[in-house]
């Protein structure tokens, strides 16, 4: 809902020269790309390339070993993220995320979920809670917005009927949807979602698609996208990253990647490379939940 | 000079006994992540399995002694595990996955339990050992001071010493140490690839309070008093050296126990004897605060 | 119906005589053995007698386990049933039988110990009821996924009754003394009793709402009561005054310490405040100059009524209460005030915890038990956010010190032991996290029963030890814990 006034040479984010070691293992080398406003940029490649460690990076839960993660926000200007604290990525640079596996609340209803999401807007209008605590009126008002804000992102999942519910009771694929919800309730410019499709059924990932690409249009920010199942990443996104131990191997529209050898020979191997359209098997979920993220 | 000398035997005899209880908070921690909070109350169980072990055979003095002594060892070496199965057994099995907070309170809850156990059917006065083994070498003097290496002391050193490379061993070469191991990776995976791994966790309880009842025997030899309430500051203290020396890391601990032992002594030598336990609290904040990893243990990356 | 497989019975008492052979373990030594006090030991006395019971029992409990596992509970129902009613007539038999019967009947009790005797009638019952279940209803005992829903449901229930009988129970509070059979002993009984419910408040919302272990909650306490009684001395002020600037100094202290390790993980954070209070106890005990050390504080004003003293006589410029309003002087007007002072602090304690449960903190508070990653992920600041937490008990737990030292008119490092931090915990954890009835329930049992029923003091810190282990085993979420969302959509209905 942020009205996006950047020059369009300017991406929104800018990944520059990131390298993340753990000891001896390089989960990302050198990787830089650039990621733009209202586009869904695709981050993909086999298990353990570094997308996963990419986020963790970009979202301040690892600080990188060296590189530069800059973020243009509309209107608070340039943000640099591998300097910034965890929560203030969040809250001042306007990037949010979800978890490969889901982390909810998952005691608290679904409608507490997303009103958690919107904790800062709501603790400076509650006077940090001083105001609060006495009843004032300008909190309870806060309060009233919050949950239309909440009920727009319910209705937009489908989960209105359900909002009382607590969120670990929920199935599988709405939870998936509610963590994007909640993500989408801190009004973020940049949402990065770890495998939202992984583990959702034919019919649940449609819905999914359809969410994302109505966030990118009518909500107007950037998406960046992990996700393993091809019909999605192909379906939806505008570019495509492709990773590889933790090098990028390609860049560029879902057509250009797609025919890429490179990315073909880190899919299949050496010997084949016969094109194909489906040559990129999805990965087989067997425990979505699993995982080390 | 001398002074110093002393000090850092008496520091590191007292070193020895936090030591030994601490790597039985390392063991625990490494297996299962979660500090065995009950761990001081099986120090202090091991101490009195050893003092009514002494005490029943009547045998505190004369040429008996090293009879009696060798029979409280292992006698409390035998006893006193079962009270770390149980404890196992009882508060933690059940509550494996179960949220963090509730495993921490059975523990708190055991730690209460047990010393509350032991003051009820011991009686809450102090119990002493009449002084065995005494006497030693002097080996330095200077300005009227003289520094004692008593056989006590090397008794514990030889003791605590042999405990700690049989340890090693076991935990380096045998199938139970690897089977350890296995599941302080990856307790899922050590199940499927048929490793018991109920009885693993179950054993390396056994281990620790075999450890701590022998730091228990060392204890009431070295004070000749005891009560049921030593497991306390005893636990915070090992529990400090554990930290120290960097939380599940063997060396570490035994490193960790022998520092805290000789910065109490220095402490209580050179400043105030009455704020030597306020040394080690801070210590543990401390290191907490600017190395959780203490001084040899892995770093511990969150995994988002 | 199909016969049932035959019982194996030798791989049965295999299974049992192992448990006997570790109760055997277990008891030898610390049962079996008494060690003399104190110096210049003489012989051990010995209890073989009780490690032989011991044995026996733990022998035919785990038969009992075995049989009720195997789906035959009609033998185990007759035969805990039979145990339950003899030892309980054994118990009970110099009440109910005449002398020469009486002296029968003794032997027949397992144990020296009534309350020991109590608890195994206990678990024999417990062991009826499970056969008797099964027998009857022809059930399979619920499991835990089952029972934890149970338990939820009744928490639940017990929250909804709440909205009834809470200020049923407020008003008996309010009207308590002056009721016929409320005496002087038993008023001094209920003031603890109520002191210790705003601590298990207090400690609830670090424990229970934001899901951070403090066992150091006393210190807190303790820096409340100092702080009271050296204001108060020192610079003369008065309880009105110095309560709040008591607690002031009390939530300082709570975020001096949590400042540094509220970052740390849940198990450190614990034993760093564990630490804590035992450094606060250790100054305390030896920094004479300020706060007398073992000596203690003594001479501690008592709190005014608007000024008015409760004493005989008032002291120069001063009126008494009872002369400002023509009563004649009763002692006892005293303590009826100092109820209603720790009446009205545990209220507020508990009007505030259950305000900022529906304010943004208090929901930053309970995600962040759930899911400090995903809060960091959604800009909430977790240290700060905890330290509020964590600020905000020591406030309570500050001002119920305050009270504490004004009440007693004198403190000494000895009330500030890692036991009273125990015992505010057992109190939270017992009433279930969160739940503020709970609390209320908890109290009542575990500080009023014992100061009623003295014979239990001495067993006082083993069962809340022992009730914390199995309420934890039994729901690890905690008795009575009910969660009711802060906020509903639902409620909201009318609007478009
Ligand atoms: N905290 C950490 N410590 C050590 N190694 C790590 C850590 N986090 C990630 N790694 C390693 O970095 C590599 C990349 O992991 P990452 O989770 O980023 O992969 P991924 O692309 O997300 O894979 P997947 O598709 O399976 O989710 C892996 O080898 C992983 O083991
Ligand atoms: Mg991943």
């Amino acid at each position: 809902m942020t009205d996006a006034c950047t020059h369009p040479q300017t991406p929104l984010l800018h990944v520059e020269h990131l390298t993340m070691r753990f000891g001896g293992l390089v989960a990302a080398d050198d990787v830089s790309f650039k990621a733009q406003d209202r586009k869904i940029t695709a981050i993909i490649g086999p298990n353990g390339a570094g997308k996963t460690t990419l986020f963790n990076c970009l979202t301040g839960f690892y600080a990188p070993t060296s590189g530069r993660l800059e973020l243009n926000h509309p209107t608070r200007g340039e943000c640099l993220l591998e300097r910034m604290e965890g929560h203030r990525i969040a809250r001042d640079a306007g990037v949010a995320r979800t978890f490969q596996n889901i982390r909810l609340f998952a005691r608290m209803t679904v409608l507490e979920n997303l009103i958690v999401a919107q904790h800062n807007r709501l603790m400076r209008a509650s006077g940090f809670s001083f105001l609060g605590l006495l009843g004032f009126k300008r909190y309870v008002d806060a309060e009233t917005q919050a949950v239309e804000l909440a009920r727009y992102w319910l209705d937009r999942i489908g989960l209105t009927e359900r909002a009382d519910w607590e969120a670990g009771n929920l199935p599988y694929g709405d939870q998936r949807r509610l963590e994007v919800a909640r993500a989408m309730c801190t009004e973020p410019v940049l949402l990065c979602l770890d495998e939202p499709a992984a583990g959702l059924n034919p019919r649940e990932s449609a819905d999914l698609n359809r969410l994302l690409t109505f966030i990118r249009d009518e909500h107007s920010i950037g998406l960046l996208l992990i996700e393993h199942d091809m019909s999605v990443v192909m379906g939806i996104s505008d570019h495509i990253v492709v990773l590889d131990y933790g090098r990028k191997i390609a860049d560029g529209t879902p057509r250009a990647v797609r025919n890429d050898p490179a990315v073909i020979r880190a899919y299949l191997g050496d010997e084949n490379d016969e094109e194909n359209d489906n040559a990129m098997p999805p990965k087989v979920t067997a425990d979505p939940k699993g995982g080390d993220v | 000079m001398e002074y110093f000398v002393q000090q850092l035997i008496n520091g590191l005899t007292l070193g020895a006994v936090y030591g030994l209880i601490a790597i039985g908070y390392t063991m625990v921690y490494g297996i299962i992540g979660m500090i065995n909070f009950a761990h001081g109350e099986i120090f202090m169980i091991g101490a009195f399995h050893a003092l009514i072990i002494a005490l029943g055979l009547g045998i505190t003095t004369g040429t008996w002694i090293p009879v009696a002594l060798v029979a409280a060892l292992v006698g409390t070496m035998l006893l006193t595990p079962i009270y770390g199965w149980a404890l196992e057994r009882v508060a933690y099995r059940p509550l494996r996955g179960s949220p963090r907070l509730a495993t921490l309170i059975t523990a708190i809850g055991m730690s209460i339990y047990l010393p509350n156990q032991v003051q009820l059917l011991q009686g809450a006065r102090i119990k002493t050992l009449p002084p065995v083994l005494q006497g030693g070498f002097e080996i330095m003097e200077g300005g009227g001071f003289v520094v004692t290496l008593s056989y006590l002391q090397i008794l514990i050193m030889v003791l605590t010493v042999t405990l700690m490379v049989a340890f090693t061993l076991i935990i380096e070469k045998t199938a139970l140490g690897r089977a350890q191991r296995a599941c302080e990776q990856d307790r899922t995976m050590a199940a499927l690839s048929g490793i018991n791994v109920d009885r693993t966790i179950a054993l390396t309880f056994v281990m620790g309070a075999t450890l701590a009842s022998v730091a228990g025997m060392i204890f009431l030899l070295r004070y000749g008093v005891i009560d049921f309430f030593i497991g306390f500051l005893v636990g915070i203290k090992a529990f400090t050296a554990a930290v120290l020396g960097g939380i599940g890391s063997l060396p570490g601990a035994m490193l960790g126990g022998f520092l805290i032992g000789l910065i109490e002594a220095f402490w209580s030598g050179y400043f105030t004897v009455e704020y030597k336990d306020v040394a080690a609290f801070s210590i543990l904040v401390l290191v907490l605060i600017f190395r959780p990893t203490g001084l040899l243990g892995k770093p511990d990356i969150e995994k988002v | 119906m199909t016969p049932r497989p035959a019982l194996d019975v030798p791989a049965i008492l295999k299974e049992a005589g192992l448990t006997a052979l570790v109760m055997l373990g277990l008891t030898v030594g610390l049962v079996g053995f008494r060690i003399p006090d104190g110096i210049g030991a003489s012989a051990l006395e010995t209890r073989f007698g009780a490690v032989a019971m011991a044995c026996g029992l733990a022998f035919a409990g785990r038969i009992a386990l075995i049989l009720l596992r195997e789906k035959r509970p009609r033998r185990v129902l007759f035969a805990s049933t039979a145990y339950a009613v003899v030892v309980a007539l054994a118990q009970a038999a110099p009440v109910l039988f005449s002398p020469a019967a009486t002296e029968r009947w003794i032997t027949l009790r397992p144990f020296d110990s009534a309350v020991v005797n109590g608890m195994t009638v206990v678990l024999a019952a417990a062991f009826a009821l499970r056969a008797a279940w099964m027998e009857w209803r022809h059930r399979r005992f619920p499991g835990i996924k089952e029972r934890d829903k149970a338990m939820d449901a009744m928490g639940a229930r017990v929250q909804r009754a709440t909205h009834f009988f809470g200020p049923a129970l407020l008003l008996v509070a309010v009207i308590l003394p002056f009721l016929p059979m409320v005496d002087r002993r038993l008023l001094d009984i209920a003031v603890l009793v109520v002191t210790y419910i705003m601590l298990g408040w207090g400690l609830n919302i670090v424990v229970g709402l934001a899901g951070l272990l403090d066992l150091g909650y006393v210190a807190f306490y303790a820096v409340g009561a100092y702080s009271f009684a050296l204001l108060a001395i020192n610079f003369d002020l008065g309880f009105w005054i110095c309560l709040p600037l008591a607690g002031m100094l009390a939530a300082t202290a709570g975020i001096l310490l949590g400042f540094p390790v509220l970052r740390l993980r849940g198990d450190y954070l614990a034993i760093v405040t564990l630490g804590f209070g035992e450094i606060i106890r250790i100054i305390l005990l030896n920094w004479y100059q300020f706060t007398g050390g073992p000596d203690g504080i003594s001479g501690i004003p008592k709190p005014t009524f608007f000024g008015l003293e409760f004493k005989r006589s008032a002291s120069d410029g001063g009126e008494t209460f009872h002369q400002f309003f023509d009563l004649t002087y009763s002692p006892v007007d005293k303590i009826v005030f100092i109820y209603y002072v720790i009446l009205g602090l545990a209220l507020i304690t508990n009007s505030f915890s259950l305000r900022i449960r529906k304010l943004p903190v208090g929901r930053a508070w309970e995600a962040l038990r759930e899911d400090e990653i995903a809060c960091r992920s959604l800009g909430i600041n977790a240290t700060n956010t905890k330290l509020t937490a964590f600020a905000i008990g020591a406030m309570f737990g500050g001002i119920a010190g305050s009270f504490f030292a004004t009440r007693q008119g004198f403190i000494s490092p000895e009330s500030f032991t890692f036991i009273e931090s125990a015992v505010i915990l057992a109190i939270v954890v017992l009433g279930g996290f969160g739940s503020q009835i709970g609390v209320v329930i908890a109290a009542i049992l575990l500080i009023g029963l014992p100061e009623i029923f003295r014979e239990l003091q001495d067993f006082r810190m083993l069962t809340f030890g022992g009730a914390m282990v199995l309420i934890m085993v039994w729901r690890p979420a905690g008795l009575l814990a009910h969660r009711t969302p802060s906020i509903r959509l639902s409620d909201r209905g009318g609007e478009p």
